[in-house]
Formats: C-alpha cells, structure tokens, sequence
C-alpha cells in the first residue's frame, strides 16, 4: 500500500508518491523531497534533531505520519531565512515584542540586552564563508557565538530558538532552558546555544 | 520521487572545498568562526547520513538476539525471497580468508562465525530497495542459538575451568596476561609501599564502581558506499580516522588500499564511538556483491550495539597521609571490563594505570590495571580513556582522606600537588607546566552562586531551576546544597611507543588576484573545530586572507586519529610544518626573481604577511602576488610529536606519555533529599590549555566534555543486566544525557602557560574537561547529603536508601 501526499514544504507546493504508509514526514523530507536538513538521531521524539514547524507549531518530524501532513504546511531548517524574513517584512511577531518589550526587566527576568549579548558573539562579519547566504537571525547568531560544533543538532534547534523568539522577544535564560530542552546536544554543553539565543533576541530587539 | 537536481556520477552530499576569507587578519589566538558554520545552520552540510546516489540500495545488519551462544545454523531462504531484496550475507559469503578486523588485535569478526559473543553482534546483512524492506527481510532471517555460559565480570572470566571469550589467543598480550580472559594487564611498581605505608598516620581504603557509558553522539553510524567501475569501491563514512579504518577495511574485501576510496563525510559527533569500524566494511560488502551502492544508516537502537563503550570499572584504592597532609603511598587495583573484543582495552588500560595516582606526587605506589574480557558490550574509546574512571576513584579518595585529616579538601589537594618536574609512578618527569594547585585555586577563588535561586523575585519558586525541574516535584522543600571539587590529569596523544604522526599537503597560489593557501589533509573533523584552526594557522604562517579547506580523504597521507585530544597538536603541528616548507619554497622564488633588488633577500630573516614578503624588523620585500606569479608551490609531509616509549610490563616504568592537560572543577548542587533528585546548580572549570589557538572553540570543547562528565554523574548508564548480558536501554528514552534544563551554568577559566615542545606552547584539551566534572558533582552531592556514595552515576535510590 503506498500513497501520493501534498502539502508545502517552506511556501512551495510538494508531492511526494509511493509514500509507505508507515513512513514519517522525516523520511519523506528527507528521502523522498531531498530535503536532509533534519536530522534523525533518534526516530522516537527524545532529541529534538527533526523539529520542523507543523501549521506553525514545532513537532518531530519523526513522529508526525507523512500521511497526517496532506493538506498543510511545513516549514524546515532549509526555509527558516526565507521564512523569518517574510515575517519581518510582514511585521507579524512584532505586535508580540511591542507587548513583552524590554521595560521593567533589569532583574535578568527578562532578556538580555544587546550591549550585553554582543559578548557572545565572536567575530565581526567574517562568518559569510557560505558566500552570499541569507540567514536568520537564529542562524547568524548561532554561529556568531560559538553554538554550532558537530552541527547535527543544529537544525531542529534553530527551528525551535526561532519559534520561541517568535512568541517571546525577550525570553529569560529559564525561558530559553525550557523552550529548547527537547533538543539534545552532546557537543556544546548548551552555554553557547544560551548565548545564541540571547544574541539573537538582542539583536532582534534593537532592530524594532 | 527523485529529486531530479541530483546527478548521478557523484553521490548527493559529496563534501566540496570550503574556502574562508577573513577581512581581519584570522590567525591563531583569534576566535575566528567555523569554515562549515553556514552550512550547518542552513542544512546544506552533509553529513554521512545524507548521502543519495542513484539506484542506491539501503543496508541493514541483522544482530544476535542474545550474548553468548554458538550458531547451529542460519536459514537466509525467507529473506531472500522478500521482493525488493537485492542481497543477503552472512559468515559464508566473505570474499578472503581476512574474516576479522579489529584497532590493535584482530579479534572481531566482520560477520559471526558459528558463535556470537555479545548482545547485538553483526550475523547478516541484506540490501534492499527500501530501508523498511531491509529491516523486515532481516528479521525472516532465522538463526539456531545454542546458548553458552556467561563471562559478565572478573570472577566469572578467572574462575577455575571458566569458558574462555576467545579461544587460541595468538596477540602480543597472551604472553604476559594471567589468564586468556585478559586482554592486558599493566602493573606500576615504583618506591617502596610498605616502608612508605608505616609512615602513614592515616589510611583510607575505598572501593569504587564506574558504570557503563555511551558516547550518545548524535549522528547515528552511517555512510555510502558506491563501487567502481575497477572493481574498487568509494566509501562516504563519518569516523575518527579514515586510514585506520582503510587498513581495517581492504583487507577484508580483498582489495589493495588504493582501489578502497575513502572520503570523509559530514561527522555528527564521535567522543571515541567512531574510532572502531562499524558499518564500513558492511556497505562496501553489500555494494560489491549487488553492484549498487549502498546506503546504511543506523537507528538509535542499533547505534547502542554498532560502537564500543566507555569501560565500566572496579576500583580498589589505598591511600596513605602523615598527620600533616602529605600523601606516603597508593596501592591500587583497576579492572575495566573491555566487553567481548579487545578494541581498544590494551591502550585504556596502559592510560588508567600509568594515570591512576593522579595529579599528584606519590613517590612509593603499587598500581594494576587490567581488561577482562567479557560477553558483555564491547568497550573501547570514549573521551577520557582510561583516565576518567581513575579520576572518579583518586578524587572520592582525596576528599576521604582530608576529611579524616580535618583538612580543607582543596587544601589538602593543593599540598599534593604535582607541578613542573615532579616523576609520574612510570618514572617520566613532567616537563612542561602542570599547574594544579592554581587551577584549583581558581575554581575555589570564584564566588558561589546565590543560595535559593530558584525563589523568584515574587518569592514564588521557579521550578526550572530545582531538582526534578519540569515535573514540579518540589519547590523547596528537603533541598539541601552541597559544594565539591576535583582536579584530574589526562594524557595527550598517543602514548607508549606508537608511531603518532600526520600529513599536510599545504598548497599556495595565486586565484583572483589573491595568494591563496589550500590545506589538505585526511583529519576527520568531528565537531571539534580542527577545519578552524587549520585555516588560522595556514594565514598565520602563510600571511594570506583567504584559505581553503579541502575534504579529508585517504588521498593524502594519515592524519591519525581524532581521539586522544591530540588533531590540533599533531595534525595542527603537521600543517605548520608544511606552511614553513611551502614559505621557504615561496621565498626561494622570491630571492630567484627578486634577489638582487634588495640585500635583505640573502640576509633577513623573511616572514609572509598580509600577502606580503617582510624582513622580521617590518619592511616589505614584495607582494605575494608578485613572487608567485602563475606558479603554485606545493608541499606534502609528515609530522611527529616527540617518541615516547612502552611500559615495562613488570614494572610499568617508561616515559610512555607525550603530554599531559589538566582541569579542575568546582560543582555546586542542589539535592531533594525526599525523592533523590539532584540539581547541578554551576560547575566551574579552569584548564590551562597551554595556547588558544580559538579561544572560542577551547571554550566549547571544556563546557561540552564537562557535561558529558555531568551526564556520567547523575543519568547516563548502559544497563547490562548481569543474568543474561543483554543492553536493557539502548535508547534515548531509557539513557538519559543532560539536556539544557539538566546542564548549569558552566563558568570557564582558561589559563595559557606553554609547553615548549608544542606547537605555538599548545596543549591537548578535549578530553580533560570530561575527568574533574564527574568526581566534583559527586562530591558535592556527598558534601550536601553525608553520604557515602562510591557508584556513578548516582541514581535516586542511591540517595534515598529505598
């Protein structure tokens, strides 16, 4: 029993055929679609390494049955600069920075200014060695800072420290803790996915 | 569906050079940022798992079921009548009499030969068109298990009449071990312990256990092998060392090396697990036989059975102190079990003797270390070698006998410091910093961070920052805080007499109007950041912006192992050395075109710079651009660290060690005494790391091996159960590593004091990060409950006696 499934993959129409109904949205993506940027590490929901934006929420692809998919939209770590510009340009995301906004957050309740987060970030702009790609301000911040050694986890971590900038532009370390502890790293040690995220909220902040 | 963007002559996810331009001047002791950082955060990096070719078949590995038993017989007929099955192999179907591989001793079959000896042995292989197709058809492959007893610890391997692992033992070990179910066995005997023993006023004795770890690197054992139209075969692998895997690999296949192709694939981490074969040989076997290439990927399960383990370990410890805190002598027996192959048990074994004693000076001890082996998970390689279990046991030792003492227990280590020119137990002086008792000063000096942090400004408590985080188990209550510290010393390089060396092959030319250097050479880049620093020493050396990193492949001459935290000193050392070899040919053309311009060509002493030829007091001599013209300067050689020397086997003296590294660690937790919970709440780490050549990515390196070393404290085990040798969790879900929420703040103090026979006064400093963490949360979680705690990891059980 195979099946054809539709859907869109970062704003482009797709079709995949000769789906195995058992196989997941990670293995069409990445078998059927060649799109490899998400990673399986773990195919049961414990790494994070597959998270892509389901509808606008951050599942593991790994879970998700290609078939539950037809119909919606996908967005993987191979459309996150496309589709974090699109969203600044369409302003959506904003109206949520205007709420949490950076009064009254002195304590370290809040975020981290940008004075402060540029720290973190290691070099100028020499980091373009991709020559000409357009990136995110996740993914320019993860490699800024250090975030990035082997890279595995890098691409369902950069889908997930995106979302939660989406709904919070100015989380608190114990924010940023909690939105990204379903995604394993054994690199790091995760201090300077912290840093990334906080440069890129900064970043973000001053650019309002 | 095919994508139809992907040819079909070069396999989808060929690595391509990556070329770094650097408007600053990006030499060493900069934080320049990673030549692969683009790719990796857009997805375009490819990593073995990500290859495609054409046409190309999955591979999949059916495994033994149970730990110990002989093969009556395997019926492959249900298998291979599986439509889609292109393929299936087993024992039968090798093509040489060269049936087993293996790093040192070649002990493991590449497939089972009427016997399997662990849980998880490779048995068969089948390709099909479709991975799940592939897993199905393994599993109609029906195999007859005769089960045999159990060898699971040292009294069952040394028992009168017990059934010996391996029969015919032939290695160079059998003539010195005292039983065949041994791999190795390292004694050091150095003073006089019983004379040093009556000065003793105090004496501690201590029994530790070190449970079985899992490198857990993230990337899962994969590649892609496509044979070629010579009969060889092109192998797209993620591992640690693509020669040693070539020497293992042809062989095997019955091919000479250089129609064995091997290219280094995107590595999604190792910490050693890649340092054995896993599924190399397999894919290519697979490929050759169905004439497609073939792709294989493990899952996570089948990754707990595809790589060896960090050795779980029994430690005996005796320590001796005179009433003013000065250490009299050590007596101590390590006994790591090495599993059913030898892998790398001889050298771990070699590492946790000759470091058992620690950073400390002991002049009369009485060590042994040996490998068992077992029916249970093969152990080999993983960050730290040896050294960490040892550290585990010497460090609970050292806070044992300061408490008896009533000293300070940083004190009390400072006291016993080692430094510069103190004689390690193998009788090698120490000759280059070995700064221990002011790393540990350092940690001790920084402030604690503040008592009840997780009260929030409201005076509600912010659960994420307790014990049992998330699940909201406590806000407060039976919380207790305990302080703990370690200092641990780890080797760099290899040791004991091997032949430890790289190559480079540096080129230089002019492209665009721009000197241009290119590095190649066959180092596996893991994750660590070598690819960085090559390109920072390459400008460096060479005075050129722009560097171009080729793709590790055995086109070019070994680089040795990333292991042993040893690429930036060895093949770092090897990429300096062809740089100085490509400068002297470059300012030989120099002085041919330009000699008689300028007297300083014959008489300064020259240097590249800026895409420039300088004399070392500044004036510049000519452009780069200007002295190479059209020519390209080209230079490919190897590099050697300093010789070191084997252990006796009697006595264990030799100066077997190239180099040592040091971290000390504070750790600060927080501990529900009610469910056995603990919080790490900081762990502070200073390294003297000799140089930075990426300040960046040293710092990377001691907060990542730091948090495998608190992973290895509070959660991660491979659980062998005893009765039957079979893995019990090999998954994500039942081997816990820390995640954000479980890591601390992890505060680094780097310290550069050089060691004069590196390159650029560098030291090694991947690994020793991994030792201090693990024995400076254990202490700190026996400072905040009183208890005893000789196991790690530390379960809740341990802590709340039910």
């Amino acid at each position: 029993m195979t099946m054809r499934v539709n859907f869109t993959v970062n704003g482009r129409q797709q079709q995949a055929d000769d789906v195995w109904e058992g196989e997941s949205l990670l293995y069409v993506l990445r078998e059927r679609l060649g799109l490899p940027g998400s990673k399986n590490a773990c195919e049961q929901g414990e790494c994070g390494s597959c998270t892509v934006r389901l509808d606008g929420v951050p599942v593991c692809s790994c879970l998700v049955a290609a078939g539950q998919v037809e119909g919606r939209d996908v967005v993987t770590v191979e459309g996150l600069a496309d589709f974090a510009r699109q969203r600044a340009e369409h302003g959506h995301g904003g109206r949520q920075r205007a709420e949490h906004g950076h009064g009254g957050c002195a304590t370290g309740a809040c975020g981290t200014p940008l004075q402060e987060a540029r720290r973190w970030s290691a070099g100028g702009t020499d980091s373009q060695t991709g020559e000409g790609a357009e990136l995110s301000p996740v993914q320019q911040a993860f490699i800024d800072a250090g975030a990035v050694q082997c890279g595995f986890c890098t691409p369902g971590l950069l889908v997930a420290a995106d979302e939660l900038l989406e709904r919070n532009a100015s989380p608190s370390d114990a924010d940023i803790r909690e939105a990204l502890s379903g995604n394993l790293c054994r690199c790091t040690g995760y201090e300077k996915i912290l840093d990334a995220v906080r440069l890129a909220a900064a970043r973000q902040g001053e650019a309002v | 569906m095919a994508p139809d963007t992907r040819a079909d002559a070069v396999p989808a996810g060929t690595p391509t050079k990556v070329t770094q331009g650097s408007q600053s001047r990006g030499g060493i002791g900069e934080s320049t940022l990673r030549p692969d950082g683009t790719l990796k955060v857009t997805g375009e990096f490819a990593y073995s798992s990500d290859m495609w070719h054409e046409d190309m078949l999955w591979g999949q590995t059916l495994r033994s079921t149970v730990a110990h038993a002989e093969i009556r017989s395997i019926d492959i007929s249900e298998a291979l009548a599986v439509p889609g099955v292109h393929a299936v192999l087993t024992y039968d179907d090798l093509p040489t009499d060269t049936r087993n591989y293996g790093l040192e001793i070649q002990d493991t079959p590449v497939l089972a030969h009427r016997k399997v000896r662990h849980h998880g042995e490779p048995v068969a292989l089948v390709a099909a068109d479709h991975p799940e197709t592939a897993r199905r058809a393994a599993a109609k492959i029906r195999i007859d298990y005769a089960e045999l007893p159990l060898i699971t610890d040292e009294a069952s391997a040394t028992a009168p009449g017990a059934v010996l692992v391996h029969e015919g033992r032939d290695d160079h070990h059998i003539g010195h071990v005292p039983h065949p179910n041994i791999v190795h066995r390292q004694p050091i005997v150095r003073g006089d312990v019983a004379r040093a023993r009556e000065r003793a006023d105090v004496i501690v004795k201590g029994e530790y256990v070190f449970g079985m770890q899992d490198q857990a690197f993230l990337g899962p054992e994969s590649g892609l092998a496509v044979p070629g139209e010579d009969g060889g075969v092109d192998l797209y692998v993620a591992t640690q060392w693509l020669h040693s895997d070539l020497r293992q690999i042809a062989p095997v296949l019955g091919l000479p090396e250089e129609k064995v192709r091997m290219t280094l694939s995107g590595v999604g981490g190792a910490f050693g697990g890649r340092e054995d074969i896993s599924m190399q040989i397999h894919a290519c076997l697979l490929a050759l036989r169905t004439g497609r290439p073939v792709k294989m990927v493990y899952n996570r399960f089948e990754s707990f059975f595809g790589h060896v383990h960090r050795h779980p370990a029994k430690l005996s410890y005796e320590h001796g102190a005179t009433r003013d805190g000065k250490l009299t002598h050590l007596k101590c027996r390590i006994v790591l079990d090495g599993g059913a192959y030898a892998s790398a048990s001889p050298a771990v074994v070699g590492n946790a003797s000759s470091l058992s004693v620690g950073p400390y000076a002991v002049d009369d001890v009485d060590i042994e270390a040996v490998a068992l082996y077992t029916n249970n998970p093969p152990c080999g390689a993983m960050r730290g070698f040896g050294a960490v279990q040892a550290c585990f046991a010497y460090e609970a030792q050292m806070d044992r006998l300061a408490a008896e003492l009533g000293m300070d227990p940083v004190e009390f280590r400072q006291l016993n410091a080692m430094e510069q020119g103190t004689i390690m137990p193998t009788g090698q002086p120490v000759d280059s910093p070995a700064p221990v008792a002011e790393l540990l000063r350092r940690v001790k000096a920084r402030p604690l961070p503040p008592e009840r942090q997780w009260e929030t400004a409201g005076g509600e408590a912010d659960v994420r920052a307790l014990p049992g985080g998330l699940s909201n188990t406590t806000h407060g209550e039976g919380v207790v805080r305990g302080v703990g510290y370690a200092v641990g010393i780890k080797n760099v390089g290899f040791s004991e007499g091997f032949d430890d060396y790289s190559t480079a092959r540096v080129r230089m030319e002019v492209v665009g109007g721009e000197p241009v250097a290119t590095v190649h050479t066959a180092m596996a880049e893991v994750g660590q950041g070598g690819v960085t620093v090559h390109a920072q020493i390459a400008r460096t050396e060479l005075g050129v912006t722009r560097v171009s990193i080729h793709p590790a492949d055995t086109r070019v001459g070994s680089a040795g192992s990333t292991s042993a935290s040893r690429q930036t000193y060895v093949t770092g050392g090897a990429v300096k050395n062809s740089c100085e070899l490509v400068r002297d040919k470059v300012l030989e053309i120099g002085r041919r075109r330009f000699g008689s311009h300028h007297p300083a060509w014959a008489t300064a002493e020259l240097l590249l710079e800026g895409g420039k030829v300088v004399t070392d007091a500044g004036e510049v001599l000519s452009d780069l651009v200007d002295v190479l013209q059209d020519e390209a300067v080209e230079v490919e050689a190897e590099w050697r660290h300093r010789p070191t020397e084997a252990f006796d086997l009697r006595t264990g003296q030799g100066n077997g060690h190239v180099q040592y590294s040091f971290a000390a660690h504070r750790a600060v937790v927080e501990v529900d005494t009610e469910l056995g919970l603990v919080k790490v709440v900081e762990l502070a780490c200073a390294q003297d790391v000799g140089k930075a050549l990426n300040p960046l990515s040293v710092v990377g390196q001691i907060q990542g091996g730091t948090t495998q070393g608190l992973g290895v404290a509070v959660m991660e085990e491979i659980i062998v159960d005893p009765r039957t040798a079979k893995v019990r969790n090999p998954s994500f879900t039942d081997y816990l590593i820390p995640t954000i929420l479980d890591t601390p703040t992890i505060p680094v103090d780097v310290l550069e004091l050089a060691d004069e026979h590196a390159p650029y006064g560098l030291r090694g400093i991947g690994e020793a990060p991994t030792l201090s963490s693990t024995p400076a949360v254990l202490a700190a979680i026996r400072d905040a409950t009183g208890l005893e705690l000789n196991r790690t990891p530390v379960r809740p059980e341990h802590l709340t006696g039910t």
